[in-house]
């Protein structure tokens, strides 16, 4: 199953080489990876999305841990958590479809950010269902590009 | 857009031998070696192992491949580079997990650093163990990384024959380089039917040939109103083969050229337009004449800093025509006019289709008369022997046309300096990363591919020492290698910089105490050998090395302090040289 | 005025407790070298630097604290990369230190410029770039209190030609402050009464002891441990010498080559307590059959390592002489007659077996020869091979310390060069490297290194002319298909020392081991003492891949001696 761990490093060079190369060694499958520093400009945070069972991810956390430049890591599958992702597709548009992905877009509540001679640039946020939907909404125009950045995401409540 | 190359690139033969063995079932050892043999392979240098029992087992019974055991992986890999340099062709190494692919460290990235074609295969622990620190189990790929052209974890026995050919691919097109294999144990003992792909698909991957037309003409017309032209050749060029048109443009224009160590017989050195090597340890002519030239046109050079000096200061009144086959080289180190990209052998053909005669013969008397006026210069005392004359004496009883492998330091470059070379391939020397240990294995390697030339290795005492153990593969094979051994006692090119820049203080640099004696070494593996402590005794002992039919070392003792002149400090204009 | 960069290096060594570092110089490090020239510090010169890791190595496993090794970038620090790699597999601290080209040129392929922060990413503990000087004795600092704590481990740290000329603006903080990097010391306490209890409740329990108990010393802890609670103890190779093995609750090695009882012991056995260990594959054989009867307890101060290769059922994670002084505090003392004599009589029927009979010169003979004759007090270093298996079976360790092998990485040529650290560690000591005539062949040229700092270790090597492990795996997995084993152009070994100066021996015959051992452990020289085998000989036991430890193949006549 997916295990969304919320990992905050030093903000340093060579960090994500460090985890990346952690991961390729050992065989673990990242799903998802993003990072960006915190309030805190000496440390980034990495929302990592990663599949295996209960023994692996217990590896995959201790591993990680190890790793000197990794402070702080968290498992935030089973908690209540708020996760995004941004996302940006190019669909094909000519005048004829341009109002049906309208539409589209208005469900969703995402936006058109540019307009080609026949294509669309859509930018959408939301959890890993809502974009997958978003998606198999637009595929049928045809969809020439897409760009997602991973998810990130945070924990409920008081820290 | 991808790539798509269609198989064979070597002819119809081995296309109808792979269709021949497509269908059969074999294990992932055999695979790997059937398809090493596809691609032409019929030497590979290795170390057995765990890891690999399979894949040697599938050497045991190869028809046509044939396996030289070193003594140190590290011997294998040199061997393998040295192989690759002498033949052009990729060089195969074969290594167990663990501790045998990380001996190979070193050697595939002195392949890097010098754009050799290289394949290593490494022994891996099984699929299932790997990643859990497993006995022998390194991360191979991972260390690797920065200094391979490519690498792959071999995880699917039906992936191996495509791997393979991938691998030979990616190492010997555009800027050659090492690859990585890495096999699995359980992969390579598992079973599949041999499938030989009749074309690859590398998408991102392209070769660059011809050099884009309008740049072309954009550097014809450069010559043309240039005054002051002189040509810096680099291993770029010895990899495309491209010294036959090198020569033409060069005789047609008589403009000088100048060679980087790593191009070192691309174009002929007793030719009157060679200036031998430029740099920090260059031709004071061939520093003068960059320093003084409007045009500096670079064939398959990377502006290494060892080659500019301070980069501000260099070709300072020049034009900058850059011919590389890597895009990226391009505008790295120095400021370039006319970027070509290009494979060098194709862009010389567009350059002598399109560029027109003209009198250079000013500038040519110019650089004659530096040549003339500082020429590489020792001073020949009584009572102790010079090492620069015991590389003459080299040179003048091989007439340029010996392999000559080195090591690296001081004697390296006096080879560099002293022994002149006139074909391609025939210096093999190692110039990025400045391996010590690099000579005796590379003339291991040289040796077996060109097992009637002479092969000399002009070693260091302490680059020697490094691998030594390697004699003993000199033996095993019977290979008639000569060691021209320049003994200082000293890491000599440390101890130079520490004269020159550390106020004389030689801390660690000298190596007189504990090192063995080498004729005795040589004699331990039943290798002839001899000891030269005075100058009339070079020539005798190089020719009886040279006529011996089997291994043979000299030892020759040389002046302890010599320096090797003329040297641009680090960081230092090429036009103010010390020694001159 | 402030010190240079190199200056605060060397400063940084001293107040790391640093007297000696091994190396070979070279453009980038000249500067480091030239802060070292008259420093105070002694440095040895390798001939190859990946010698001078495994000096280091030998080094700090002697001293116990971080052993130092000094390269220059490029091939220099490539050629450190199988040492660190080893280090790292084994646990051992170590700082290595290699100059860099000037920051303006990283990474622009200059001329003996690697990457090789990145190179040795996954065979460090940890590694640093040092971009600014400021930077540099904070962390030195890091650097060895990260090798040493903990998990020790090897860690890296490049040094740019530009940062080591540069003045040196700043001090050594006077703690480290790592964010990410706590290690965890104390066992949980809850967690230690229940180890107490599972002893308790066991019939047959059985310690499994590892590296982590000589890196941790805790050797006497151990000893009163498994006679307190009546357990005997079998080794991993990294172990030997943690336990005494003339000790009548000692087992011996377990595992791919363990002795029998061991091995059969840990079948039997229904509590396995693993201290300091990893329940590597060669230790377990096929997991699944690995103790199958037993709850298992697994201390270990690196937390990965639990529940990384074995499902355990109690986790520890701390300081093992901690942990086992908690448990010893808490745990009372049995009797266990039963267990015992069952394990005896394991020890009688089923001992470690080789042909004692006629005059042929045998490996496991002579190795039980050096071990009367040292008193099993050497200091003992190997390579890698069936020597190594030999020695570990035959030659009776005593105490922590005393046993240097590459376990986890198996890297042949570590032997030499870590009886030359060994011994610089030890100047007193008598140092022995076990090697085969592959393996010594790896680095034989330190024998230069050893000449020139009068160490008088001793080489025992086994020459049977050829890579007698891999002949074993191709007799066993390949049906006798031998390839790339044969040794035909070796030196001869006694002219060799004579290059060097070096005494040497050659024994061809047994009646000849004895004498020559004893005149030979008695010079103050460099001494080789070759012993020419049968390149026939096998390590039993065996266990075949994948099959469990209780499948092992105790003993096979074998092949006779190629005429």
């Amino acid at each position: 199953m997916k295990h969304t761990l919320a990992v905050l490093v030093e903000n340093r060079p060579g960090v994500l080489t460090r985890i990346a190369g952690l991961f390729s060694r050992r065989g673990y499958n990242i799903d998802s990876l993003a990072v960006g520093r915190t309030e805190n400009p000496a440390i980034s945070r990495m929302t990592i999305v990663v599949e295996g069972d209960d023994r692996v991810i217990e590896q995959v956390g201790k591993q990680l841990y190890k790793l000197i430049d990794v402070i702080k890591l968290t498992d935030i599958t089973d908690e209540e958590y708020v996760d995004r992702e941004l996302f940006l597709i190019k669909v094909n548009a000519d005048p004829a479809t341009r109002g049906e992905i309208m539409q589209i877009v208005d469900i969703f509540r995402a936006r058109i950010v540019d307009i080609g001679k026949n294509s669309l640039i859509i930018e959408a946020t939301g959890d890993e269902g809502k974009i997958n939907a978003i998606e198999s909404a637009l595929r049928p125009f045809g969809i020439r590009e897409v760009v997602r950045t991973g998810k990130i995401a945070m924990v409920r409540g008081p820290k | 857009m991808p790539v798509v190359t269609k198989n064979k690139k070597r002819g119809g033969l081995l296309g109808n031998l792979a269709a021949k063995e497509n269908g059969q079932e074999m294990t992932g050892g055999e695979i790997l070696v059937k398809a090493l043999e596809l691609e032409g392979v019929d030497m590979v240098f290795g170390y057995p192992g765990g890891a690999v029992l399979a894949l040697y087992d599938a050497i045991f019974r190869a028809e046509k491949l044939q396996h030289i055991l070193t003594r140190h992986e590290q011997g294998a890999v040199h061997a393998a580079d040295a192989y690759a340099r002498v033949t052009g062709r990729p060089g195969v190494v074969i290594a167990t997990s663990g501790p045998g692919a990380t001996n190979l460290v070193t050697g595939i990235a002195n392949a890097y650093m010098d754009s050799v074609p290289l394949v290593a295969v490494t022994g891996q622990v099984a699929l299932d163990m790997v990643g859990k620190d497993s006995f022998q189990e390194a991360d191979i790929t991972g260390i690797t990384l920065p200094v391979t052209k490519y690498s792959y974890l071999v995880k699917d026995v039906k992936d191996i024959a495509g791997i393979v050919q991938e691998a030979f691919f990616l190492a010997s097109t555009g800027r050659p380089g090492p690859v990585v294999i890495d096999l699995p144990k359980d992969i390579a003992a598992a079973k599949a039917e041999f499938f030989y792909p009749p074309q690859l698909n590398v998408p991102g991957y392209r070769i660059p040939k011809n050099g884009n037309s309008q740049q072309i003409k954009q550097a014809v017309r450069m010559l043309a109103e240039a005054s002051r032209p002189v040509i810096v050749a680099g291993g770029g060029a010895v990899n495309a083969g491209a010294s036959p048109e090198l020569l033409e443009l060069v005789e047609k224009l008589g403009i000088p050229v100048i060679s980087t160590l790593m191009a070192k017989g691309v174009f002929p050195e007793n030719h009157p337009l060679s200036l031998g090597m430029p740099g920090m340890h260059g031709t004071a002519y061939a520093n003068y004449a960059i320093s003084a030239c409007d045009l500096l046109i670079s064939i398959g050079m990377r502006f290494d800093d060892r080659v500019t000096g301070k980069v501000d200061t260099f070709a300072p009144k020049a034009k900058i025509i850059h011919v590389d086959i890597d895009a990226a080289e391009i505008g790295k180190n120095v400021r370039v006019d006319v970027p070509i990209v290009g494979d060098a052998k194709f862009v010389l053909q567009q350059l002598l289709q399109l560029v027109e005669v003209k009198d250079y013969s000013q500038w040519r008397d110019r650089v004659y008369r530096w040549r003339r006026e500082f020429p590489l210069k020792y001073t020949q005392d009584c009572g102790s022997l010079k090492p620069q004359y015991v590389i003459e004496q080299i040179y003048h009883l091989t007439r340029g046309e010996a392999i000559i492998t080195t090591d690296v330091g001081q004697h390296q470059m006096w080879a560099a300096q002293y022994c002149r070379c006139h074909y391609p391939r025939r210096f093999i020397s190692s110039g990025g990363l400045g391996t010590m240990g690099f000579g005796l294995p590379a003339a291991v390697g040289a040796q077996v591919a060109k097992p009637d030339a002479l092969v000399i290795d002009i070693a260091g005492d302490g680059s020697l020492q490094m691998m030594s153990q390697e004699l003993a593969t000199i033996r095993q094979y019977g290979l008639p290698v000569k060691i021209a051994l320049i003994n200082n006692q000293y890491l000599g090119m440390v101890r130079q910089w520490q004269e020159l820049f550390f106020g004389r203080r030689y801390s660690h640099s000298d190596m007189a105490e504990g090192g063995p004696d080498f004729v005795k070494l040589a004699d331990a593996y039943g290798i002839k050998g001899m000891r030269v402590t005075k100058s009339e005794e070079v020539r005798p002992a190089l020719e009886l090395a040279i006529n011996t039919p089997e291994a043979f070392l000299i030892e020759f003792v040389v002046e302890r302090e010599e320096n090797v002149f003329p040297m641009v400090p680090a960081g230092g204009s090429l036009n103010k040289m010390l020694g001159r | 005025m402030g010190i240079l960069g190199a200056q605060a290096l060397i400063k940084c060594l001293k107040e790391a407790g640093v007297d000696t570092v091994f190396g070979i110089p070279g453009g980038s490090v000249l500067p480091v070298y030239d802060a070292l020239y008259n420093s105070g510090i002694r440095h040895v010169l390798v001939r190859l630097e990946q010698a001078g890791v495994h000096a280091a190595s030998g080094y700090a496993r002697i001293k116990g604290q971080p052993g130092v090794c000094l390269a220059t970038s490029g091939p220099g620090a490539t050629n450190l990369v199988t040492g660190l790699a080893t280090a790292y597999m084994d646990s051992i601290p170590l700082v290595a230190i290699t100059g860099q080209v000037p920051t303006s040129m990283v990474g622009t392929d200059a001329f003996q410029e690697v990457d090789i922060t990145g190179i040795t990413i996954p065979i460090t503990k940890h590694n640093y770039l040092v971009k600014d000087v400021s930077h540099l004795p904070r962390i030195l600092k890091e650097a060895f209190h990260i090798a040493s704590t903990g998990r020790p481990g090897p860690v890296l740290v490049d040094i740019p030609k530009d940062v080591a000329t540069a003045e040196c603006p700043v001090k050594a903080p006077a703690e480290v402050d790592l964010k990410g990097y706590k290690p965890n010391y104390q066992g949980h306490p809850t967690q230690i009464k229940n180890m107490v209890k599972l002893i308790e409740e066991a019939e047959r329990p059985l310690i499994y002891a590892g590296g982590g108990i000589i890196s941790s010393k805790a050797s006497d802890l151990l000893l009163q441990l498994a006679e307190t609670i009546s357990a005997p103890v079998t080794t991993t190779l990294m172990g030997l010498g943690s336990f005494p093995e003339d000790h009548p609750l000692a087992l011996g090695m377990l595992g791919l080559h363990g002795r029998p009882y061991a091995n059969l012991a840990v079948g039997e056995a229904d509590l396995i307590i693993g201290l300091g260990v990893r329940f590597d594959d060669r230790v377990t054989g096929l997991v699944e059959k690995f103790a199958p009867q037993a709850k298992k307890v697994h201390v270990d101060i690196d937390p990965a390592e639990i529940g990384k290769n074995v499902e355990v059922n109690l986790p520890i994670v701390g300081e093992l002489s901690l942990v086992l002084r908690e448990v010893l505090r808490l745990a009372t003392p049995v009797r266990r007659e039963t267990w015992i004599d069952r394990v005896h009589a394991l020890k009688e029927e089923r001992p470690l077996r080789y042909r004692r009979d006629g005059n042929e010169l045998r490996p496991q003979y002579i190795i039980e020869q050096l071990g009367e004759l040292s008193r099993h007090q050497a200091i003992i270093t190997t390579d890698v091979g069936q020597h190594q298996m030999w020695t570990a079976q035959y030659y009776g360790f005593s105490r922590p310390g005393s046993f240097l092998t590459s376990g986890g990485l198996g890297t042949m040529g570590y032997g030499f060069p870590a009886a030359i650290g060994a011994q610089l560690a030890n100047p007193n000591a008598l140092v022995i490297t076990v090697t085969g005539d592959g393996s010594f062949q790896m680095h034989m040229a330190e024998m230069a290194t050893a000449v020139e700092h009068n160490l008088p270790i001793k080489i025992l090597l086994l020459n049977n002319h050829n890579l007698g492990m891999v002949r074993q795996l191709q007799r066993h997995y390949c049906d006798n298909r031998y390839i790339g084993i044969e040794y035909t152009g070796n030196p001869d070994f006694m002219k060799l020392a004579d290059c060097f100066g070096a005494a040497s021996y050659r024994i061809t015959d047994k009646s000849e081991v004895a004498p020559v051992l004893l005149e030979a452990l008695g010079n103050k020289r460099l001494t080789i003492i070759e012993c020419l085998i049968d390149r026939c000989e096998m390590v039993y036991p065996m266990v075949p891949n994948a099959k469990g430890l209780q499948e092992m193949i105790e003993f096979e006549q074998g092949e006779e001696k190629e005429s």
